[in-house]
C-alpha cells in the first residue's frame, strides 16, 4: 500500500485553490516549510503571511481578515496553535467567521522531537469551542477533500488535524469527505472499531487478525469528529455489541469519548478505547511509539479481545 | 440646540461645542447604563467617549442606515469592557434607538457586558484584552488587499497592553506598512487593581512603540482640538501605521470616578451617587 503526506497534500490542495478563490489567504507562523504552506506563499506572495512566531498575532489577524470578507487559512504546528486557544475561542468562535486553522505534526507521530512538540490533547479542546467543527483526516485523499470541501462549502471556523509522517492511503481516488458522517471501511457483525489518523491502517490490521480469532471485525472512519455521526454509532453499536476505540489523541476528550458519550446516551455497550493514556509523549521513532503507548495493532487487537471479556463480567455480575 | 442633521455629519462641519454636547449625552446615558444595569465599566468607558464622539461624529467615513457598507471605515473596540461608551455613541449616531441602551447586561438584550458584534455598527466582539489590534491588522490587510482603502482604528486600554499579544501585534502592523491603521491608546493610567504604574510600569510607551516601526503622537484625549490635531497626524501617515497616545482620566466628568480604581468595573454605589454624576455631567441634550 503506498504512503503519502497529508501536510503534502495540504500544500498542494491550497495552491490549486488560491488559483480559482482569489480571496484565500494564507497565514503561518515560521514553519512554512514544514507546515507545507510556503508553496502557496511562492506562488502567491501578496496572499500569504508569515506573521513570525507570533501565534496570537496570526490568529487575531486571521480573525480581522475573515471579517472583511476574505478566507483566510491558518497553519502551523498543533501544540503551537493550541497556545492560542483564548484568541481562537473569542476572537473566531464566538464571532463565529471564516477562519480555518489546519495544523500538522498532531500526536506522537512527531517522532524525535519529543514530548514538547507531540500535541495530543487538541481535538478535545477545539471540540469544546462552541461553532468550531473539527476534522481528522486519515490520508492524503482525504485530506484534499476535506480542503476542498471547506473553501467551497463552509463559511464558519474548522479546525483541521493533519500530521508529520506519511500515511498509506486508505480512501480511494475520488472519495468525497462528507461532514458529520463515517464511513465503512470495512463491515462485520461482532465488533466496531471507529478510528480516525493514523490509526485507521492499524485498525484495518487489527480487524484482519481479530478475523483469526473469528471476531468477524467492522473498521469505520470517524474523520468528522463534530460533528459526530450518531446515527452510525448507534446502529453499529445495535449491530456489533462491542466497540474499539482507536485514536493517536489522548483518550480523555477525543475520539473515545466523543464515542462513549453516544453509546452511553443511546445505546451502552462495552467500549474499550485504545490512545494515549493521561500521558506526555515521548522522544523516539514514531512507529516504535505506537507500540511504546500501547496503540499498536496488536493492542488494538488486544482492546477488541477485552471488549468480550468486559461482557462476561457484567453477565457474571447479573 | 438640535441634533444635527446627517448632512452635517457627514461633511464633518460639527464644531466643538455641539461635539462636547454629544461626549456629555453619551456620558449621562453611560452612567444611566451601569446603574440600571447594576454592574459595568464606567471608569474607561467615560475616559474614551471624547476621542469615540469625534471618530463616530467626525473623522470615520461610515453609514449608521447601511452598517456593512463594504468601504466603510472599522472600528475595533479592543478594550472591550468600554461598551457603554461604544453603545451609547452608536446609538447616539443612529445605529439604534437609545431606548435599547437601557436592556444593557440583561437576559436576551443584545447589548450584552462586553462589546458583542450583534450588535449594528460593532465590527469584532472584544472583551478579553490584547486581540482587538490583531483583528484590526487583519482588517488593514484586507482593505489592501481588497483595494477598498477603508481606514481601521484600534480602540486599546493602557491596563490592555500589558498583553504581549499587543505587542506582537505591533510588529505585524509595522511589517504589512499598515498606513491605513490607526490605534488609539487610551491612556488613563488605572486598571482593575490599581494604577498602571504600580500594577506593571509600562515606562515610556511612545518611544516603545515608536522603536516598534510606528508613528506615534500624543495629546489631551478629552480636549476636541487636540484630538482633531491627532487625527490630522494619523491621516498626513503615509509611511506607517499610527499610535496615538491620549492622555485621559479615567471616570472623566464625574468626581468621584475620577482616577479612582474601585469605579474601574463598578457603578454608582448609591442613588446619591447617581444623582451626583449626572448632575455634575449636566448637559445631556441629546439625549432622549
Amino acid at each position: 500500500m503506498k504512503s503519502e503526506s497529508l501536510r503534502e497534500a495540504y500544500g498542494k490542495k491550497l495552491v490549486e485553490l488560491g488559483r480559482v478563490h482569489k480571496d484565500l489567504v494564507v497565514l503561518d507562523a515560521d514553519l512554512s516549510s514544514s507546515t507545507k504552506t510556503q508553496a502557496f506563499g511562492k506562488e502567491f506572495p501578496d496572499r500569504f503571511f508569515n506573521m513570525g512566531i507570533s501565534e496570537q498575532s496570526m490568529v487575531t489577524t486571521a480573525a480581522g481578515m475573515a471579517l472583511s470578507d476574505l478566507k483566510p487559512f491558518v497553519s502551523t504546528f498543533a501544540i503551537f496553535l493550541t497556545r492560542t486557544y483564548e484568541q481562537i475561542r473569542q476572537s473566531v468562535c464566538y464571532n463565529n467567521i471564516n477562519v480555518k486553522f489546519v495544523v500538522t505534526h498532531a500526536g506522537i507521530t512527531v517522532g524525535e522531537d519529543g514530548a514538547t512538540h507531540q500535541m495530543v490533547e487538541d481535538v478535545g479542546l477545539m471540540s469544546g469551542l462552541p461553532n468550531m467543527k473539527v476534522i481528522v483526516p486519515s490520508d492524503s485523499v482525504e485530506t484534499e477533500s476535506v480542503i476542498d470541501y471547506l473553501v467551497e462549502k463552509t463559511k464558519t471556523p474548522y479546525y483541521v488535524r493533519l500530521t508529520r509522517e506519511k500515511f498509506p492511503v486508505l480512501n480511494e481516488e475520488g472519495y468525497q469527505f462528507r461532514e458529520g458522517k463515517n464511513t465503512v471501511l470495512r463491515d462485520g457483525n461482532d465488533l466496531t472499531i471507529f478510528a480516525n489518523g493514523s490509526m485507521l491502517s492499524f485498525a484495518l490490521q487489527a480487524a484482519e487478525k481479530l478475523k483469526e480469532l473469528a471476531i468477524d471485525t467492522a473498521v469505520i472512519n470517524v474523520s468528522s469528529i463534530k460533528p459526530m455521526d450518531r446515527s452510525n454509532i448507534i446502529e453499529y453499536a445495535k449491530k456489533t455489541g462491542h466497540i474499539v476505540t482507536a485514536e493517536e489523541h489522548s483518550i480523555y476528550n477525543g475520539l473515545g469519548s466523543r464515542v462513549c458519550e453516544v453509546t452511553s446516551e443511546e445505546y451502552p455497550v462495552p467500549v474499550v478505547r485504545v490512545g494515549m493514556k493521561d500521558s506526555f509523549g515521548k522522544s523516539g521513532k514514531s512507529w516504535e511509539l505506537f507500540d511504546y503507548f500501547h496503540m499498536g495493532v496488536n493492542d488494538i487487537v488486544s482492546a477488541g479481545v477485552k471488549s468480550f471479556r468486559e461482557e462476561k463480567k457484567y453477565e457474571t455480575i447479573s | 440646540m438640535e441634533f444635527p442633521s446627517d448632512m452635517e455629519i457627514q461633511d464633518k462641519k460639527l464644531d466643538n461645542k455641539t461635539l462636547f454636547n454629544i461626549a456629555q449625552s453619551a456620558r449621562s446615558l453611560i452612567i444611566k447604563m451601569v446603574y440600571s444595569a447594576k454592574s459595568g465599566h464606567p471608569g474607561g468607558s467615560l475616559s474614551i467617549v471624547d476621542i469615540l464622539t469625534d471618530l463616530y461624529f467626525k473623522e470615520m467615513v461610515i453609514d449608521p442606515k447601511d452598517p456593512e457598507m463594504p468601504n466603510r471605515d472599522r472600528l475595533v473596540m479592543s478594550k472591550g469592557h468600554a461598551s457603554p461608551a461604544l453603545y451609547s455613541i452608536l446609538a447616539l449616531r443612529g445605529y439604534f434607538p437609545q431606548e435599547l441602551l437601557m436592556d444593557f447586561r440583561q437576559l436576551n438584550s443584545k447589548l450584552e457586558g462586553h462589546v458583542h458584534r450583534g450588535v449594528p455598527g460593532v465590527e469584532s466582539s472584544t472583551g478579553s484584552l490584547g486581540q482587538g489590534l490583531g483583528v484590526a491588522v487583519g482588517m488593514a490587510i484586507a482593505s489592501k488587499l481588497k483595494k477598498e482603502n477603508y481606514r481601521v482604528f484600534a480602540v486599546l486600554g493602557d491596563g490592555e497592553i500589558e498583553e504581549g499579544s499587543i505587542w506582537e501585534s505591533l510588529m505585524a502592523g509595522s511589517k504589512y506598512r499598515l498606513n491605513n491603521l490607526v490605534a488609539i491608546l487610551d491612556k488613563n493610567g488605572v486598571q482593575l487593581d490599581g494604577f498602571t504604574k504600580d500594577i506593571m510600569p509600562m515606562g515610556n510607551v511612545y518611544e516603545k512603540v515608536k522603536s516598534f516601526g510606528w508613528n506615534v503622537m500624543e495629546f489631551n484625549g478629552h480636549n476636541f482640538n487636540e484630538i482633531h490635531a491627532a487625527f490630522d497626524f494619523a491621516r498626513k501617515s503615509t509611511d506607517k501605521p499610527v499610535f496615538l497616545i491620549a492622555n485621559t482620566v479615567k471616570g472623566k466628568g464625574v468626581s468621584y470616578m475620577e482616577n479612582n480604581p474601585k469605579y474601574h468595573g463598578s457603578p454608582p454605589a448609591s442613588n446619591e451617587e447617581y444623582e451626583q454624576a449626572l448632575s455634575e455631567i449636566g448637559a445631556r441634550i441629546y439625549e432622549k
